[in-house]
């Protein structure tokens, strides 16, 4: 298992790389979007190993805010408002 | 045996995100990255879902991942939509080597109409 976390952890911080390199707000946004994605296969994992629903309830609203987000960001970067 | 077929299918699923995060550092323009990363993550944490049913059998935790699986399959390609759409509008260069582009041919055609 801990070879899995680690392999997750060195792509967390290849988003990370991408975030702070760009060059583009919409390469930031994509790299954020994986990492939220990259984390809920973290809580996944971490459910396995301790055999608790609790991780389960952490991905589910992960997975939602970070869609919600994500749209927040694509909208405000398209310049319109959310009344299309 | 149902432990073997979940480490199977937990290091097929980490592999694709690893995967996933070499397209994202390694490819040249933002809808290069967005399709290798948003393909390859949403297939390899599905893959990682999938093994906590191998792991934890029935139960709570495996209905929350299935639950978790069927939200991933259907907000991952919405937003990867959302984001080239909120690109290619705000003025987003496509990479040199690019050579079809065809949603700017259909727009250039909705303003010849409008």
């Amino acid at each position: 298992m801990n070879v899995f976390i680690s392999l997750l952890l060195l792509c967390m911080f290849m988003c990370l790389y991408r975030v702070g390199k760009g060059p583009t707000a919409p390469d930031r946004i994509v790299a954020i979007d994986i990492m939220g994605i990259l984390m809920v296969g973290f809580c996944a994992i971490f459910s396995i190993i301790t055999r608790k629903d609790l991780y389960m309830n952490i991905a589910i609203s992960w997975a939602l805010l970070n869609f919600i987000g994500t749209l927040a960001l694509a909208k405000y970067l398209e310049g319109r408002g959310f009344d299309e | 045996m149902s432990e073997f077929v979940g480490y199977v299918l937990l290091s097929v699923g980490v592999a694709f995100d690893v995967f996933a995060c070499i397209g994202l550092v390694r490819l040249p323009d933002v809808y290069n990255r967005l399709q290798a990363a948003t393909k390859c993550a949403t297939m390899g944490t599905s893959l990682i879902m999938l093994s906590v049913f191998f792991f934890a059998g029935f139960g709570p935790i495996t209905i929350k991942a299935l639950l978790c699986i069927w939200f991933i399959l259907i907000t991952a390609p919405t937003a990867a939509h959302a984001i080239s759409r909120a690109a290619h509008r705000s003025g987003i260069k496509l990479w040199s080597g690019s050579v079809i582009d065809k949603y700017a041919e259909d727009r250039e055609g909705a303003d010849d109409k409008a």
